[in-house]
């Protein structure tokens, strides 16, 4: 069972964003980048599935150099071997056609990612690499059971769940409760150093999109207290200044 | 043309849907262009969607289309928008929404972008604004490619009623040789508003102390008909269920009233619900950061408070 999962690296979720360059660019100025918290549990569960039923796990990122301690981490935390596109990620287009060629000729059973990234959410690359690769796709799920050549997995759907049997090859996303993030332990971390970061250069530009601009939500103009001895006044208050309820 | 997708949910199209289609048609106004709703499923449900500005509707079904697929599906759609040269795709940030959006990009060489939350600008070239960090921020997006494909975050779009009349156009597409998932079972809650799509939300964090304390939170979420939510903390002690938490990590909403009850608003929960029209934040600790990004707040314990709140809600129902 070959894996193949697809890191983003992310400002840490504690992060105050701002920006930079008259507001066409994300300030990175002292950011903590992580492993995107989805991709991680996208990791984590290739790793369970790989114990299970043997094989590898690869982990793909598109991005600078900068990025490669996420991908150690990465390693730190079990995955066989790396690979990195060396350039920018620039949107979900660019990131899935930029891994389908740098994937070009290998076999994967599964290629899992989380369902978004939190810095751009878009939630794309899933949905692309399935039709790039012409695999099954189960978008955001909560659990992955492998039986033999078909994969079955619970994907949240609005108001509910559905358990979809999808055939491999399958492209998975991961959802918060599909498991437990692992820490990586000194052995792991140690190993990580010498085990194999490929770099490979960027295939073209397939980006359709660009992004021009950021600002900030406006800030709420304060707070109306009200006595918790009244609180009921709220409701009233709801109804008459803001014409809810 | 502009083809809005929309989704049936029992026998009426769902509210996001709706949105999707009203979108599409100040598009289509915008840019001189014709909006066209498409849909799989019964005619019958699809016979009056003029109301949500659809100039004419598609009413897709055949082999392999009984149930939602994203092959299935983005291969009915694409036949569709393929023989009646729509240029733009308009898709509602549903489950559904986000699993074949990414695949309808691919099918028509299409710019894809999701997440976005206002009308498209034309001011320079094409540019939609969307979503970014986690709600943290906003991002303008130009689009530079000649197909689009648009997915609206629901809640983020105003239904407006039309006078168009909507002609029903029966197309039958075989998706059948497209297929490689298969719905095994479904489990739905029933008759609960889901959270994306709730206008009203009462939410509740570790300040309510225990699983045990949630029934004023869910009665008062009855009396108002709001939706349930809950903190991160709240979700991973397995006090409510995961499909209520509000977070970064979590889900993103933005309803019309948030009331947030013992949350003390980290960062992080701050990026699922700052979008909320109105916040209203009930917390014993005045120096909670919730406070500073609430409408109204009260300092005060929600043992005492929400008790007040249904009573009030409960008056003015009965008239």
């Amino acid at each position: 069972m070959n894996i193949l999962v697809c890191l983003s690296a992310v400002p840490d979720t504690t992060t105050k964003i701002t920006f930079t360059d008259n507001d066409t660019k994300f300030n990175t100025d002292g950011v903590q980048f992580i492993i995107n918290p989805y991709d991680e549990l996208a990791l984590t569960k290739a790793l369970e599935i790989t114990e299970a039923n043997g094989g590898e796990v690869t982990v793909i990122s598109v991005g600078e150099a900068s990025i490669d301690p996420v991908i150690r981490k990465a390693l730190a935390i079990g995955a066989h071997k790396a690979v990195r596109i060396d350039t920018a990620a620039k949107d979900g287009m660019h990131v899935a056609q930029s891994i389908k060629q740098a994937i070009e000729g290998q076999s994967y059973d599964l290629i899992l990612t989380g369902r978004e990234s939190i810095d751009y959410n878009g939630g794309q690359v899933a949905g692309l690499l399935s039709e790039l690769m012409d695999m099954s796709l189960v978008n955001v799920v909560t659990s992955i059971e492998i039986d033999g050549s078909s994969v079955t997995a619970v994907r949240d759907i609005d108001g509910g769940r559905e358990t979809v049997s999808a055939s491999m090859p399958c492209v998975l996303s991961a959802q918060k409760e599909l498991c437990e993030p692992r820490i990586p332990n000194m052995r792991g971390i140690m190993q990580a150093r010498t085990k194999p970061l490929e770099v490979v250069a960027p295939s073209g530009d397939y980006t359709q999109t660009d992004y021009v601009g950021y600002e900030l939500p406006p800030a709420k103009e304060g707070v109306k207290l009200i006595d918790a001895a009244n609180a009921e006044e709220l409701i009233d208050l709801l109804r008459s200044e803001k014409k809810l309820l | 043309m502009i083809l809005v997708f929309v989704e049936i949910e029992g026998d009426a199209i769902k509210k996001s849907s709706q949105e999707a289609l009203t979108y599409g048609a100040d598009l289509a106004s915008k840019t001189n262009d014709t909006c066209a709703a498409i849909g799989i499923g019964s005619a019958d449900v699809l016979g009056d969607l003029g109301q949500y500005g659809a100039k004419s509707t598609f009413a897709v079904n055949g082999a392999g289309l009984d149930t939602f697929t994203p092959e299935g599906y983005s291969h009915a759609i694409h036949e569709v928008a393929h023989s009646n040269n729509a240029n733009t795709i308009i898709v509602s940030g549903s489950y559904t929404g986000k699993s074949i959006a990414p695949k309808l990009a691919v099918k028509l060489n299409a710019a894809l972008s999701t997440g976005v939350v206002a009308m498209v600008s034309t001011d320079a070239g094409f540019s939609v604004r969307k979503t970014c960090f986690s709600n943290k921020a906003f991002t303008r997006v130009s689009v530079n490619s000649e197909k689009k494909v648009i997915s609206i975050v629901p809640n983020s779009y105003e239904v407006k009623a039309f006078d168009n009349h909507a002609d029903v156009t029966v197309v039958s597409v075989d998706a059948s040789s497209t297929i490689k998932t298969k719905s095994v079972s479904v489990d739905k809650v029933q008759g609960k508003i889901p959270l994306t799509e709730a206008e009203l939300v009462v939410s509740a964090g570790r300040g309510l102390k225990g699983p045990e304390n949630w029934g004023m939170i869910e009665e008062l979420a009855d009396v108002l008909g709001a939706a349930t939510a809950c903190s991160k903390p709240v979700s991973d002690m397995d006090w409510r269920p995961h499909s209520e938490h509000v977070g970064q990590t979590g889900i993103t909403i933005k309803p019309n009233l948030y009331i947030a009850a013992g949350i003390s608003g980290a960062i992080q929960h701050l990026a699922g619900v700052s979008s909320s029209k109105v916040i209203c934040v009930i917390n014993t600790d005045p120096e909670a950061p919730f406070f500073k990004a609430a409408d109204y707040g009260i300092v005060g314990d929600a043992f005492d408070v929400i008790p007040k709140l249904i009573a009030r809600a409960k008056e003015l129902k009965a008239g």
